[in-house]
């Protein structure tokens, strides 16, 4: 049984020590908002906070996130009030959706970081971020709207 | 697809009250398709209502839009609620939408009549519909105040929700008056707003779907959670239509979770009660191969096959004008060229899965899909259930791009179900992915063209060798191609080329390699637009022509090329300088009636490594439905084409897919953006598809642009920057 604290909720998790966080979060938890893209950090659609840092949940194991603080998007704020959520949909930044929790997620820790990223700081932060449907300007128009916005 | 489904339709109308005194509006569209008749679905004859589009009204004035298009990024579940909120007349706040079942009736009269999301069609199909749909029902509840008031209805009008009676100043809200309205009769022909009157039409309306994607919550395929369900993964065959010899499964037995090992013919499935435990019960399988026919075939062995074929195999004549080789004979000056396009993979974001709950009394699945009737036809075939206890339930698309069409994912998880006796989620990895798609043809296309003496352009002879998409995937819809029948999916934008040249011929050779091909966003024009496009503008060069006014000056008969044509160019700043260390190529094409120009800036360093700063993209798509939506289709399909141009490539070496991963199988990342504009031409034609025609002109823009800042033509995709080393 492994403690695990996800969204300021504790959890005791009855999984292998070497299970993926990914797949704890998704299939133990129900927390999908979380994505399966790749399966090798490439895709970065599973991006979730651990500790404040993002991390690629799903070559990240169970064992290594105990006494950690995880955060995913389903806790980044509870009524899309985050000025980045805010901004993606100002922007009208999503197509199909699947990859923008991980964009979110890693955009969030490049907000907490830089109060105002410059066009290659956002580059930098977000390149590990796979969208296929290609809303990469709109992703970095709407970091630049919530940077205005305060963003944190 | 050269075949034409007969549409029946019948407009009809049936207003139902529901649950909370709401008021569902069906409106009849019975259309049926050879397919999905072939698949068991037979409609009911003496049935005369059949809803196609649903428009449910609360007493609160929400209104509900049931929508039987699936959304995969383009914007659907936006754009035909708009459609809706416009001729009803109510607020756009008060507007959500749903997504419907698997149901004859929300047929798609643009695509053969079947419930399918493809070939760029929704707004085409359902505009005229919808808007029909929701006028009805604003005279419904028009004539149902105009009644209470005992006035004529013609002095009322209806506005932001309510029908107003400004004589009298007296107004009712439409949640007030849906009793009365569900018993008046409906109109047969009802007025359709005078365009000028849009209020959300032509608008940049924002994306309904947008609050549930930016929070977690938003359920795709991958997100279905059953009571009861177990999680599952299939090893498939390394070689392209390998089958299992033997399995050795005692090891993977033994992974703690797993409950169930099922034996198909193209793969070994492992159930397990957790996805971590299928996984890992995979790896444990055993399995020896049957590697079967495809084991000795390689990307070289296709490439000379279809070499041979275009020089010695005359092929099927999809169009001719004149006499090509007496033209050829003329001419005083002739150019031949090679143009090859790659085998790609579609790579949706979210890789493939399904869920499925077969019971001996009924079958429901779960899934993204692009055509929800023939999976629900697809189901019950491997289930052995009847089609009408399937119940098909729609989840968005992690993209689809053509991939979604395919079954073979609906299959697994039915037949994994069916064994398990359990519900059962089958979730691929992204080497499954990769490894197990139905891909965009490679095509070998062979082009010749010339001049006569005076320079001027006497004929263009292009032969296309390829596989044929329809030979498979037109079985799904009923349709047969027989070996001496055209597939224009296979060379569409080639035979229809717009330029203006006395002699003209496409001849299209099938070769059927074994490799699975399928429909791929955007489909033939995805590498037709690179080959005509590329050659024209290596016609334009061999003319000491520009290349914008060498194309116009062979567009003549096509204004709406040239239109799109010249805009991209002006907005570009064509014929100015370009910024220091960056050359511009152009390109024009037209697919799913919609014109598109681009004009690309890209620069190419010591290296050999090509960057793409700027696009300039202009579309005509008839009249627009959503400006922004319209926009966010053409930078997505030209980073989509982008990425292709730039990396895509599947390559075959024994049978076996060489890719991966996106390790090996790049795509653009944020760093490689371009800037995108997109410029959009005022019309009032009829509505073109938006979601695939942004993606073919990007390839030869970028080639184009390349050749202007190298001297070196690229002839073949993916562009291989060791051969622009030092070229710069």
């Amino acid at each position: 049984m492994a403690k695990l604290s996800v969204n300021r909720e504790q959890y005791d998790v009855d999984a292998d020590p070497g299970t993926l966080l990914l797949w704890v979060l998704r299939d133990e938890l129900g927390l999908t908002g979380t994505k399966f893209g790749c399966g090798i950090a490439q895709c970065g659609s599973c991006t979730v906070h651990v500790d404040g840092e993002a991390k690629r949940s799903c070559v990240t194991p169970l064992s290594s996130v105990v006494g950690k603080e995880v955060t995913t998007i389903e806790g980044l704020s509870p009524d899309v009030s985050h000025p980045l959520q805010k901004a993606w949909i100002e922007q009208d930044v999503v197509q199909c959706g699947y990859c923008q929790s991980g964009q979110i997620m890693a955009a969030a820790v490049l907000l907490k970081a830089k109060k105002s990223p410059t066009d290659a700081e956002i580059d930098q932060a977000m390149t590990g971020i796979i969208c296929r449907c290609g809303t990469y300007n709109r992703i970095r128009e709407a970091i630049k709207m919530a940077a205005i916005n305060g963003g944190k | 697809m050269t075949e034409k489904t007969e549409l029946n339709r019948r407009s009809f109308l049936k207003a139902t009250i529901v649950a909370g005194g709401a008021v569902v509006f069906g409106i009849n569209l019975p259309i049926l398709t050879r397919a999905e008749e072939r698949l068991g679905l037979s409609a009911d004859p003496a049935a005369d209502f059949q809803p196609n589009a649903f428009i449910r009204i609360a007493k609160d004035g929400k209104v509900t839009v049931t929508v039987g298009q699936v959304e995969m990024g383009q914007g659907v579940l936006t754009s035909l609620p708009m459609i809706v909120a416009d001729e009803l007349e109510v607020e756009w706040a008060n507007v959500s939408y749903e997504s419907a079942p698997a149901d004859k009736a929300f047929g798609n009269p643009a695509f053969m009549g079947m419930q399918g999301t493809g070939g760029s069609t929704s707004v085409k199909g359902f505009y005229n519909p919808l808007r029909k749909s929701a006028a009805t029902v604003r005279e419904m509840l028009i004539a149902a105040a105009a009644q209470s008031w005992s006035v004529a209805p013609g002095t009322c009008k209806a506005e932001s929700g309510k029908v107003i009676h400004a004589a009298s100043n007296r107004s009712a809200a439409y949640g007030d008056l849906l009793e009365a309205a569900a018993k008046i009769t409906p109109p047969s022909d009802p007025k359709l707003k005078d365009p000028k009157d849009f209020k959300f039409i032509g608008k940049a309306v924002k994306r309904l779907d947008s609050p549930e994607k930016v929070s977690g919550k938003a359920i795709f395929g991958m997100d279905v959670r059953v009571p009861g369900m177990l999680y599952a993964t299939i090893l498939r065959s390394p070689v392209i239509g390998g089958k299992v010899k033997s399995v050795d499964d005692a090891a993977a037995k033994a992974v703690k979770g797993v409950t169930n090992i099922v034996p198909l013919e193209y793969g070994v499935g492992v159930v397990a009660t957790n996805y971590s435990a299928a996984r890992r019960g995979r790896s444990a399988l055993k399995v020896v191969w049957d590697e079967g026919s495809m084991a000795k075939v390689s990307s070289e062995s296709i490439y000379s096959t279809f070499a041979a074929a275009a020089d010695k195999e005359k092929g099927l004549e999809a169009k001719k004008i004149g006499d090509v080789v007496a033209a050829r004979a003329k001419s005083t000056r002739t150019f031949d060229a090679v143009y090859w396009a790659p085998f790609l993979a579609h790579a949706t974001m979210e890789p493939m899965n399904f869920t499925a709950d077969v019971r001996k009394d009924g079958v429901e699945v779960w899934g993204g899909i692009q055509a929800q009737g023939l999976v629900q036809g697809v189901v019950a075939q491997t289930s052995g259930v009847p089609a009408d206890k399937v119940k098909v339930n729609t989840t968005l698309l992690g993209g689809g791009f053509g991939r979604r069409f395919e079954m073979d994912y609906v299959i697994d998880a039915t037949l994994l179900s069916k064994a398990a006796g359990k519900p059962v989620k089958v979730v691929w990895t992204r080497e499954d992915d990769m490894q197990n798609d139905f891909y965009r043809p490679a095509t070998y296309n062979k082009m010749s063209a010339g001049f006569d003496a005076t320079g001027l352009p006497i004929f263009w002879h292009h032969r296309v060798v390829n596989d044929a998409i329809m030979a498979r995937a037109g079985m799904a819809f009923g349709f047969v191609l027989k070996p001496d029948q055209l597939d224009d999916s296979s060379f569409e934008g080639a035979h229809n080329l717009p330029y203006d040249f006395p002699n003209f011929q496409c001849d299209w050779i099938r070769k059927d390699t074994g490799v699975p091909v399928g429909f791929w966003r955007s489909v033939g024009s995805s590498h037709t637009a690179f080959s005509t496009e590329c050659f024209i503008d290596e016609l334009a060069f061999e003319a000491g022509k520009d290349p914008v006014a060498f194309r116009l000056g062979m567009l003549e008969k096509h204004p709406r090329h040239a239109g799109v044509l010249k805009l991209a160019a002006e907005k570009a700043g064509w014929g100015k300088p370009a910024p220091a260390g960056v050359s511009r190529g152009v390109a024009v094409h037209e697919s799913f009636g919609s014109y598109v120009a681009q004009v690309a800036e890209v620069s190419v360093d010591k290296a050999g490594k090509v960057k793409v700063h700027r696009v300039v993209c202009a579309v005509d798509c008839g009249q627009v439905v959503n400006p922004d939506t319209v926009a966010a289709q053409m930078e997505s399909g030209i980073v989509y084409g982008l990425s292709a141009a730039l990396y895509g490539e599947v390559t075959i070496k024994n049978g076996r897919v060489d890719q991966k991963n996106f390790t090996d199988s790049k795509v653009l990342r944020m760093n490689e953006m371009p800037k995108v504009e997109v410029h959009i031409v005022p019309s009032t034609e009829s509505h073109g598809g938006v979601g695939e025609p942004g993606t073919p002109p990007i390839a030869p823009a970028v080639v184009n642009a390349i050749f202007v800042a190298t001297g070196k033509r690229i002839r073949s995709l993916p562009i291989k920057p060791q051969e622009l080393v030092g070229k710069a």
